[in-house]
Formats: structure tokens, C-alpha cells, sequence
């Protein structure tokens, strides 16, 4: 058996880690933030990371995947660099959202929850409210809202993604910092 | 008597998102009278006084919530729920994004009252612009002396913790909130035992709403009796109504409680687009059993809409007109449900996909039959028997459209076509 490497993140950002685990009274807690970091650093969930978080706040790696499998914002596999999720819930479905759904995947190429091939895009269809139904038809790009889209509209915001991404040849551009814990 | 916005005011045109602002506002300064003046026992009495009653969905009078804890040493814990994730409701957003001193202060108050060891903000995943504010707005407000060890030289304590979710809707409803924040999947339990006395870590809890805490500092300064004269007897004070749908200016309206339905949507939100009819009334977000042209004298207080037979819940008003197939909007809210039962109870998790299928193929034109006494029947199944209210709210709006709008479920069986062709109006 070769020794294990520890994972990036948890080496790179360890007084963060620290931190975050004492915010609470029983380190169990940390679990979503520590997740939320570690999907942050590498655009999903890989095993090892699992594994690491499992090791970090004192569980099982299979009770953190279980945990994981719970919360749609939490990815297993690979994503593209940007999702793209379109809501479905009712107050957009009146102004629209369904066409516009219909719409992206034609232009895409992808059903939800595919990937497209140069690693771009993913796209999801939501059923739940994105609550901003004011703005319906709503869609989050990495979870930035764009608010009363129409397929030009969101044409146009793909063509922006495209831009973004090809000038970024650099590291992450500013809608890739999900910020968060 | 024109009525003032309250927890709104301001939004729009000042930057209440920066320290300076808020103060000059006369932000923080119900809680340095509050420290100074006031005992811990003072506030929780105020907030009886004002009749103030939860704006998360159930109604439940807010003082007597924090009267409920016991007295036995125990530490107690705060927690905000900021999941907001009842559809149609974006309320909470608002106030997170723009006015977050405000709820930060009542967060405060709420926990010295209570007198908690540590307050948790809950907040819905999604709301990456929201965390990032609260962040900004918490480091202002340690730095300023309100927040972190012996606030205004007070003696008191309290650090607030924001706690990102990860995309789950039942994380909104409180025992499924703290099992999420205890770190686990975001489960609901069975109540009792309820969480004053049993919460997060098993300690006394309270949990309450953004906008509950958020109208904490205005009772404090003003006092119980200025909120009292607002709206009704029974449910008074200001309320935030998001209106969405068929409106001509969906958005977030703050009024008094008790506004008839008809005032909030003709007068504040637009009306509806020209030649259009009002054909049903979500008042309490999707979870609620629709109302109906019928009720548009309804006034808007949780007493009133659960007379009329609904909810008024989080206050999420979808408007729905005379162009909409209520058999499809009755699917999209079923694939909702459907995809968020958690699981745990059967009649939920089973009776949700249910719905939703044969829904679907109702809506689709290859209903059959029999359908409509199964989808009659199942609501009874599945209420009562779970562990939380999701399996019963989630048939709310079907119960209720199968009585007004009957006759739409019989043409999609009968004749496997749509009366209204399409959901969608132009
Ligand atoms: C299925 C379900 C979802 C809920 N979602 C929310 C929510 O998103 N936000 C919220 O504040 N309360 C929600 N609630 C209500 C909470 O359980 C709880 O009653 C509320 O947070 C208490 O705060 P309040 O008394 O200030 O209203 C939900 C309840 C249920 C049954
Ligand atoms: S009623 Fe539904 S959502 Fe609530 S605990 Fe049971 S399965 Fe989960
Ligand atoms: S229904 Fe789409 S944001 Fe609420």
C-alpha cells in the first residue's frame, strides 16, 4: 500500500479549515462548509475529498457520502465550468421557463444535467424556486442570477460565458469564486 | 393613515448594506437601548406585547416561542432560518441582500432575550450574493462592538455563525434545518419534542424567521403598542407579500397585515394584463390550497386566508389568470414536491411521485379514467401520517382545484384536451 497524499485544499487551506471547524460547538457541523470548500477547489467532489472531510469532522467516509447524495448543490462528478440552471417552478413556468428550457438544450446539444463536450457548460432545470420570481424567467450561472431571460437573452449570456472563458486562460474568472463556505 | 414601510424602507435608494448608513438611519440604536436599559426578560415581554407572530409560514406568536424555553441551565441556541425556499416566496432575499444590519440586530436581540450562547444564520445554498453581504455586513458589525465578546460593554456575548445550505427545500422546515446543521442530511424529526426543548445539539432552541427577527429592533424602539396599530388585531404589524405570476409588477410589497387580496394586487402590483381575469390565488406560496376569483375580498392575515379555506403562510402570493390550465400548474407544483421529499415517511415519499405521474399524464392528454378518484383519494393517505407537514401541504393546491376547478381535470381525462391550451400567456 502506498502512503496516502493529503489533498490540496486541506494542506493549502488549513488555518481556514481550522477556523471554520471551531465556529462550531461539535465539529459534525462543519461538514456543508468544509464540502462547500472543497467542491470550491477542484469544481466537485472526488473521492478523496470525501474521504478528507470524512477524516475532518469525524466520520465515515460512506455517512459523508450519504450526506452529499442529500444536497443538490453537491456534485460526485466532474462539471463544466460553468452551470447553468434554469428554474421550473411555477411562477417562471407562467412567463415562460419551459420554452426557454426547450430552448438551451436544442442550443446545447445536452439534456440536464450534461456536460457540454469542450467542458464549458452544464446544464440543470431546477424544481425549485430560485426565489426571484419577480424576475421569472429566472436562470443562475454559478449561481449569479439573470433575471427575466428570453432566449435571445440567454444566447447572448452564453456567448458572454464563451468570451469569459477564452479570455481567461488564466485561472478562474470572477463568476468561478463561489466564495464560499 | 398612509401606511410607512418598515422593514423595506429605504431599500432602493440608500445603501443600508454599509455600517454608516444603517446607523444614520438609527440603525443599532434599539439595541443599545436594549442592553442599557433593558433586562433580558423586558424584551421577550415587548415582543409578546406586540403580538408579533412568526413570518416563516406557521404564524406562531413569536414571544411565547422564546417563552417556551426552559429554565434548567442548558446552553440555548438561535438560529435564523434564512433557507427561504417556499415557491414564490423571495422576501427574505430582499432583506439579506439589502438589509442586512437589520436582521442582524434583531439576531442580537432575539438571542440576548433569549439569552443564547451562539446565534446561526441558516442560509439558503443558492444565495452566494446574500453570503457575501452578511459576511461583509457581520465583520462591520464585530468591528463596531455589536456583535462578538461583551457587546456595547454590556457583558454579553454572541458570535453569529452563517451557515451556507447546500440545495435541499426541505432544509426550510425547522427539525430538518437542525438536523442540516448538526451535520447531517437535512432529515425533519417528529415534534414533540419541538425544538425550545430539544433543538440544535439538543439544547433549547429558537428558530425563527428572517422577517421575524427582522422586525425585532423597529418593536423594540418603537414599542409593542406602535406595532399593535398596525394591521389587525390578531396578526398585526407589517408584512412583506411577494407577488409573482400573472401580475403586471410582480414584486415584493410591504403593507400592513390584514390588506385585501384584491388592494394587493390591483392597486400595488399592477393588476392584471389587459382583458385578463383573475381564475385562482395561491396566497401562501405553493405549499397553500388556492383561492379563487371569489375571494378577492379576502384580507391578507393568517386568521382571514385560513378561514377562506388556505394559508397565508410566507405571504407568497401567486396570481394566476384566466389563461392558465390549472391541471398544469397543478403538475409543475406536484414535480416539485416529488423531487423534495426527503423520503424518510412512506405515504410521502410514495404518494408525492404518485401525484406527480399521474398528473403528468392527465396533462399530457392520456389520463384515464379512474384517475380522478385516485388523485381524489390520495391527499387523505398521505395527510397526517408523516413526520413533517410536507406531505399534506404538498397536495394542498390540488385538494382545493379538484373541488373550483373539476371540470378541467374531467376535459383532460375525457376528452384528453386542455380547455386552456397553454400555461404560458404571451
Ligand atoms: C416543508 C416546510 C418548509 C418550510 N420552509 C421554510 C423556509 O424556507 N423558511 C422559513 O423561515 N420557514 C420555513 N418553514 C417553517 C419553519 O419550519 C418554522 O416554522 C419557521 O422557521 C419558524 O420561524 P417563525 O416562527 O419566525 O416563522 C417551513 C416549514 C415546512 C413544513
Ligand atoms: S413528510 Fe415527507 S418531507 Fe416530511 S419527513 Fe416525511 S418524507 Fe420527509
Ligand atoms: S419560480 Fe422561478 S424563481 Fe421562483
Amino acid at each position: 500500500m502506498m502512503e496516502k497524499q493529503a489533498v490540496s485544499w486541506v494542506v493549502e487551506r488549513h488555518e481556514e479549515i481550522e477556523a471554520l471547524i471551531n465556529r462550531y460547538p461539535e465539529r459534525r457541523s462543519a461538514v456543508l462548509p468544509l464540502l462547500h470548500l472543497a467542491q470550491e477547489a477542484r469544481g466537485y467532489l472526488a473521492t478523496e475529498d470525501v474521504e478528507a472531510v470524512a477524516e475532518l469532522v469525524g466520520m465515515t467516509p460512506s455517512e459523508v457520502t450519504g450526506i452529499v447524495s442529500f444536497y443538490s448543490l453537491l456534485h460526485r462528478q466532474p462539471r463544466g465550468r460553468y452551470t447553468l440552471t434554469l428554474c421550473q417552478n411555477l411562477p417562471c413556468v407562467l412567463a415562460g421557463a419551459e420554452a426557454l428550457a426547450q430552448h438551451l438544450r436544442q442550443r446545447l446539444g445536452i439534456a440536464p444535467g450534461e456536460t457540454t463536450p469542450d467542458g464549458l457548460l452544464t446544464l440543470e432545470e431546477t424544481h425549485e424556486c430560485l426565489a426571484a420570481c419577480d424576475g421569472a424567467p429566472v436562470v443562475q450561472v454559478n449561481l449569479e442570477y439573470a433575471t427575466h431571460m428570453t432566449p435571445e437573452k440567454v444566447d447572448r449570456l452564453l456567448e458572454a460565458l464563451r468570451a469569459a472563458s477564452q479570455e481567461a486562460a488564466a485561472p478562474d474568472g470572477e463568476e468561478d469564486d463561489a466564495g464560499g463556505l | 393613515m398612509a401606511f410607512e414601510p418598515v422593514l423595506t424602507r429605504g431599500i432602493g435608494e440608500l445603501d443600508l448594506t454599509d455600517l454608516k448608513v444603517y446607523r444614520a438611519q438609527g440603525g443599532y440604536q434599539a439595541l443599545e437601548k436594549a442592553l442599557r436599559e433593558l433586562a433580558p426578560g423586558d424584551v421577550v415581554q415587548m415582543v409578546t406585547d406586540s403580538g408579533l407572530r412568526g413570518r416563516g409560514g406557521a404564524g406562531f406568536p413569536a414571544g411565547k416561542k422564546w417563552s417556551f424555553l426552559p429554565d434548567d441551565g442548558r446552553p440555548r441556541y438561535l438560529v435564523c432560518n434564512a433557507d427561504e425556499s417556499e415557491p414564490g416566496t423571495f422576501k427574505d432575499r430582499l432583506l439579506i441582500e439589502h438589509h442586512p444590519h437589520q436582521l442582524i440586530e434583531g439576531i442580537v436581540l432575539a438571542a440576548y432575550a433569549v439569552q443564547a450562547v451562539q446565534a446561526f444564520i441558516y442560509l439558503r445554498g443558492e444565495f452566494l450574493e446574500g453570503y457575501r453581504v452578511l459576511q461583509r455586513a457581520l465583520a462591520q458589525a464585530r468591528d463596531a462592538g455589536y456583535v462578538g465578546r461583551n457587546i456595547l460593554g454590556s457583558g454579553f456575548d454572541l458570535e453569529i455563525v452563517v451557515h451556507r445550505g447546500a440545495g435541499a427545500y426541505i432544509c426550510g422546515e425547522e427539525t430538518g434545518l437542525l438536523s442540516s446543521l448538526q451535520g447531517g442530511r437535512g432529515e425533519p424529526r417528529l415534534k414533540p419534542p419541538f425544538p425550545a426543548v430539544a433543538g440544535l445539539y439538543g439544547m433549547p432552541t429558537v428558530v425563527n424567521n428572517v422577517e421575524t427577527l427582522s422586525c425585532v429592533p423597529h418593536i423594540v424602539a418603537r414599542g409593542p403598542e406602535w406595532f399593535r396599530s398596525i394591521g389587525p388585531e390578531t396578526s398585526p404589524g407589517p408584512k412583506i407579500f411577494s407577488v409573482s405570476g400573472h401580475v403586471v409588477r410582480p414584486g415584493n410589497y410591504e403593507l400592513p397585515m390584514g390588506v385585501p387580496l384584491a388592494e394587493l394586487i390591483f392597486e400595488h402590483a399592477g393588476g392584471l394584463r389587459p382583458g385578463r381575469r383573475v381564475k385562482a390565488v395561491l396566497p401562501g406560496g405553493g405549499s397553500s390550497p388556492a383561492l379563487t376569483a371569489d375571494h378577492l375580498d379576502v384580507p391578507l392575515d393568517f386568521d382571514s386566508v385560513a378561514q377562506a379555506g388556505s394559508m397565508l403562510g410566507s405571504g407568497a402570493v401567486m396570481v394566476l389568470d384566466d389563461t392558465t390550465c390549472i391541471v398544469k400548474a397543478a403538475y409543475v407544483l406536484a414535480r416539485f414536491f416529488a423531487a423534495e421529499s426527503c423520503g424518510q415517511c412512506t405515504p410521502c415519499r410514495e404518494g408525492t411521485s404518485w401525484v406527480a405521474r399521474i398528473l403528468g399524464r392527465i396533462e399530457a392528454g392520456q389520463g384515464r379514467p379512474e384517475d380522478l378518484e385516485v388523485l381524489k383519494s390520495l391527499p387523505g393517505q398521505m395527510a397526517g401520517r408523516t413526520i413533517c407537514p410536507f406531505s399534506d401541504a404538498s397536495v394542498g393546491f390540488l385538494s382545493s382545484t379538484l373541488i373550483h376547478f373539476e371540470d378541467e381535470y374531467l376535459a383532460h381525462i375525457e376528452r384528453g384536451a386542455c380547455q386552456v391550451r397553454e400555461v404560458r400567456s404571451a
